[in-house]
């Protein structure tokens, strides 16, 4: 193990009814990169991405996370040590306005997962607020703030559950196909807020089907076939590894 | 010996009450999706069946009473007597049983009626719209039922052949202490039948195979092509008959009143939580099994020990299942848990 | 003095509730509502429903069993009474801390389930606690008879501070009666006081936490929230407000029965938090008030009443009219209660409150229509 790991999955093992959805998975995710994990479909990408926040208990292994085991932790408990996600399909609050949408997660990030406090008014919350805006107008979202969010586009959903991630500044943020559901204009969009925070030194573990996403983001790959790693490494070397062509190909031909 | 065997039988009876009631409570649940807080209103609306049976079969006129010859003494003789003589008087005599003819149409009707009339719009809505909606029909049905019978229990007695106990202890060999009304044990064998059937029917005709599976997985049934919606209004149809009938051949063990259903159907909610949600054997084992021991929780031996636990032995049991296994004691994993 | 700080807004709301709530007997009066007995359980009941609303409408767990912490609050005000004085503040003071303490209970244990589970849970608990008030709680809740204050109670507070006792004991506020109107102006001050909080609620962050777990709990799980503690906090306020209307109406008249606890009784302040516009502020107080209100007056209605107020028809037409409504009043007005559940949960799930906006801001819309065509 390096040293500038920051999540390390170690011999992760996961079935569901006789099915190995994930076999002796070992995967180290480095301090500041952009890690990505791609495969066919069904190959446990998501279910690999819900050991991590707590969602599913593996039934073998650990997942290490700055030097605490998260397996066996809560979902709530995981993301106040600094893990953010983002879902496949946009996990949001739809009667609340964008800003509201937005101001949660930053309440969760000052406060901690218990707090209560009903002295204090919602409208002086003015820091919170102030946060909460910045972020919405970073992604583009600015002049929709106070318009209930389930009425919006799938993809304005998914930019705002990225907006709800990046509140909290965490120090990994885990991304289930970001882009799925988005135009082509939105998508790069996406690719560009994702290049920033990169710059600023974020952790990103990112599942994508997307390869245009893949290769503008990934500094590493990790490709993922019937629940074991086939192939890691850089972009270059992921495309030219024929396991991982015969793997795509038999994927999409079953 | 023969105290647990008497405590088991009177538990018997009532959890088979519970179990039909919980049947049908359950198959609506698992084919429709909806939580039907009316459905003890259906099992009153079944004992009012007989009631009202009984009411039209004594249909009287007054005659003049010939025993009496110091002055004129009137009495009432139902016509039925009057036309047809003894015949007329033994039909009487067995009017409760008879009034299940009558039950099953007027319950599958009932029920058909409420599930196209109300229920069919609320399969999208959530449970808590369900459960209100459903509450306000309970309260409706039962206070209609007020308005025409009072709020005064009406005797409906079992015919006088059954009206008896039997010596069950004898049977076994442990005295005499062991006795029990027949017509408990009547309505014993009765909810095993019907039960019986239920299962019968869902498990070897067409019809039942598709309402099973589509109890499974109702999307991948509709995939098929299969008009599910059509079957499932007839599943509660029959949910409401099985209801009724339990009401009916209840009415000589508990005087029906208006608001019996509302008494079952808690009980009968918190069998089908026990039993797991969406089970047809749970609710009917859990049935049984809260029945008897409710009845062994009113021994005197037992609330000596533990003072009111007859009171509340149903639901904590229930408090205690919810808690260690959510799913019930038969329940599929993932049916409702969270 | 942030506590007492609100939005321009909500300080207007907040001024006109009270002055709404404090004239009520006379604003009520030409609907024949203006009566203290009427107007007071305006108030208990308003108070019930809003702190049913702040569980109910903020984070949607429906709990079956309110009626219970209602029963909890009845008999720690009368046994407050019976053993200590009988000037009302500490009886409601026991009697919603009582309800408090017990709401921790029996939300620890119930919040473990979510959904119908949930409710099944509560009224569970409520059932037990009502079987168990009949059976062998008797001592405390003296059964079936229901507990009353007697002048032999022993009342140490009192006799310590040499409080004459009266020879019919009755709730005092430092020796004012709390009978008549004194008894609704206590009980309207309460009110004021619950609503006021119940706005700070609605307006704090705590609120919004709890609006968001309605809304998506899963998502507030994994934004780094624990849910189950917020719903508990909630669950015991609504307890503890449910415990001050209990011991509310002991207050204004010194007794407690078990039927206080039963599971219709649970049912009716979901109908009235329902009726009035779940996760509204002034909603469930505008259910809570019509509902008493129409009891009240359907409940009194007999059939030469219904005579006398169709009397303006022709003799035929007014007979027909008669037979049509009589079901519905009098006996028969839990029928009308029944038949209005339905109607608000199949075409206005919003609730009255909704309902109104709709309509105004339909009437706007219509409106400006007209102004721009």
């Amino acid at each position: 193990m390096e040293n500038n790991t920051v999540l390390n999955i170690a011999y992760v093992d996961k079935t569901f009814g006789g099915l190995h959805a994930l076999s002796n998975i070992n995967l180290q995710i480095e301090q500041g990169k952009t890690h990505a994990i791609i495969g066919p479909n069904g190959a446990g990408k998501s279910t690999l991405l819900n050991v991590c926040v707590g969602r599913i208990r593996p039934d073998r292994g650990t997942v290490n996370f700055g030097g605490e085991i998260l397996t066996g932790k809560h979902p709530h408990e995981i993301n106040q040590l600094g893990v953010a996600r983002v879902f496949q399909t946009p996990e949001i609050f739809p009667e609340l306005t964008l800003l509201q949408n937005v101001m949660l997660p930053a309440f969760a990030k000052r406060d901690g997962a218990f707090r209560f406090n009903p002295v204090k008014l919602l409208a002086d919350e003015r820091d919170i607020e102030g946060e909460a805006r910045h972020v919405l107008e970073d992604l583009g979202l600015g002049d929709q703030m106070d318009n209930p969010s389930g009425s919006m586009s799938r993809g304005d959903k998914r930019r705002l559950e990225l907006a709800m991630c990046l509140v909290q500044h965490p120090k990994l943020l885990l991304l289930d196909e970001p882009t799925a559901g988005m135009s082509r204009a939105d998508t790069n969009r996406t690719i560009e807020i994702l290049k920033r925070i990169k710059e600023r030194g974020m952790t990103k573990v990112i599942i994508e089907h997307d390869m245009h996403v893949v290769f503008s983001l990934a500094d590493k790959i990790s490709v993922l076939a019937q629940g074991t790693i086939i192939a890691e490494g850089s972009p270059d070397e992921i495309r030219g590894n024929p396991k991982v062509q015969e793997a795509y190909l038999g994927g999409t031909h079953e | 010996m023969d105290a647990i065997l008497l405590q088991v039988l009177n538990g018997l009876d009532k959890g088979g009450a519970y179990a039909l009631i919980a049947l049908g409570l359950t198959l609506v649940f698992g084919t429709l999706g909806v939580v039907n807080f009316a459905h003890g209103a259906l099992f009153m609306l079944g004992a009012f069946c007989a009631v009202t049976f009984q009411k039209i079969m004594t249909l009287s006129k007054q005659v003049k009473d010939e025993s009496i010859t110091f002055f004129d003494a009137y009495k009432e003789v139902p016509y039925l007597e009057i036309w047809f003589g003894d015949t007329g008087a033994a039909f009487i005599d067995w009017v409760v049983p008879l009034s299940i003819f009558m039950a099953i149409p007027v319950m599958l009707a009932i029920g058909l009626i409420m599930e196209r009339g109300l229920i069919q719009y609320f399969y999208k809505r959530p449970h808590a719209e369900q459960i209100l909606v459903t509450f306000g029909l309970a309260i409706v049905l039962q206070e209609i039922v007020k308005s025409f019978f009072g709020a005064n229990p009406i005797p409906t007695p079992a015919p006088d052949i059954v009206a008896g106990s039997a010596n069950i202890g004898a049977l076994f060999g442990l005295g005499d202490s062991v006795v029990y009304p027949y017509w408990r044990l009547i309505y014993l064998a009765f909810a095993g039948i019907v039960i019986f059937s239920v299962f019968a029917f869902l498990q070897f005709t067409t019809f039942g195979m598709v309402v099973r599976a589509g109890m499974a997985d109702r999307e991948m049934v509709g995939l098929l092509g299969i008009n599910v919606q059509r079957r499932f209004t007839i599943v509660f149809g029959i949910a409401a008959v099985v209801a009724g009938l339990a009401g009916v051949m209840y009415t000589p063990i508990l005087p029906p009143d208006y608001h019996m259903g509302m008494d079952f159907l808690v009980l009968s909610f918190v069998v089908v939580v026990v039993g797991g949600m969406g089970s047809l054997g749970g609710a009917v084992a859990a049935g049984f099994l809260l029945g008897i021991l409710q009845s062994f929780a009113s021994m005197n031996e037992v609330k000596a020990i533990i003072p009111g636990i007859d009171q509340i032995i149903i639901y904590l049991v229930a408090v205690i299942i919810l808690l260690v296994r959510p799913r019930g004691l038969m329940g599929r994993r993932g049916v409702m848990e969270d | 003095m942030s506590f007492f700080k609100l939005s321009r807004r909500d300080a207007l709301m907040m001024l006109v509730f009270t002055a709404a709530v404090l004239t009520m007997p006379v604003w009520l009066s030409p609907i024949g509502a203006g009566y203290p007995d009427l107007v007071q359980k305006f108030a208990i009941y308003g108070l019930f429903a809003i702190g049913f609303n702040i569980l109910f409408g903020l984070t949607g767990y429906l709990s079956f069993g309110h009626a219970a912490f209602l029963g909890v609050g009845s008999y720690t005000a009368v046994w407050s009474f019976k053993l200590m004085s009988m000037n009302v503040i500490p009886a409601v003071l026991l009697g919603t801390l009582a309800a408090g303490l017990f709401a921790v209970v029996i939300g620890f244990i119930s919040l473990r389930r979510t959904g119908i589970y949930f409710a099944i849970l509560t009224l569970a608990f409520a059932q037990m606690c009502y079987n168990l008030a009949y059976s062998v709680l008797t001592p405390i809740t003296n059964g079936e008879t229901g507990l009353r204050v007697l002048r032999e109670d022993p009342r140490y507070l009192d006799s310590m501070l040499g409080v004459v006792q009266e020879a019919v004991p009755l709730g005092n506020f430092f020796g004012i009666n709390m009978q008549g109107y004194s008894g609704f102006y206590f009980c309207a001050v309460m009110l004021i006081i619950g609503f006021f909080i119940s706005v700070r609620i609605f307006r704090s962050p705590f609120g919004m936490k709890l609006v968001a777990i309605k809304s998506n709990q899963t998502r507030m799980r994994y934004t780094g929230f624990n849910t189950r503690p917020y719903v508990l906090v909630a669950f015991v306020i609504s307890g503890m407000y449910a415990g001050m209307a209990g011991s509310l109406m002991a207050v204004t008249d010194p007794l407690a029965g078990a039927e206080r606890m039963q599971w219709t009784a649970s049912g009716e302040v979901v109908l009235m938090t329902i009726l009035g516009g779940v996760g509204t502020l002034t909603g469930p107080l505008l259910g809570a008030a019509l509902i008493k209100y129409f009891e009240n007056i359907f409940s009194a209605f007999n059939e030469s009443a219904l005579l006398d107020a169709f009397s303006f028809l022709p003799e035929p037409a007014q007979h027909f009219v008669v037979a049509i409504v009589q079901p519905f009043v009098g006996e028969g007005w839990h029928l009308t209660l029944g038949a209005l559940f339905m109607i608000i949960v199949i075409f206005l799930p919003g609730g009255l409150v909704e309902g109104i906006s709709r309509l105004v801001r339909r009437r706007g819309k219509s409106g400006s229509d007209n102004a721009g065509g």
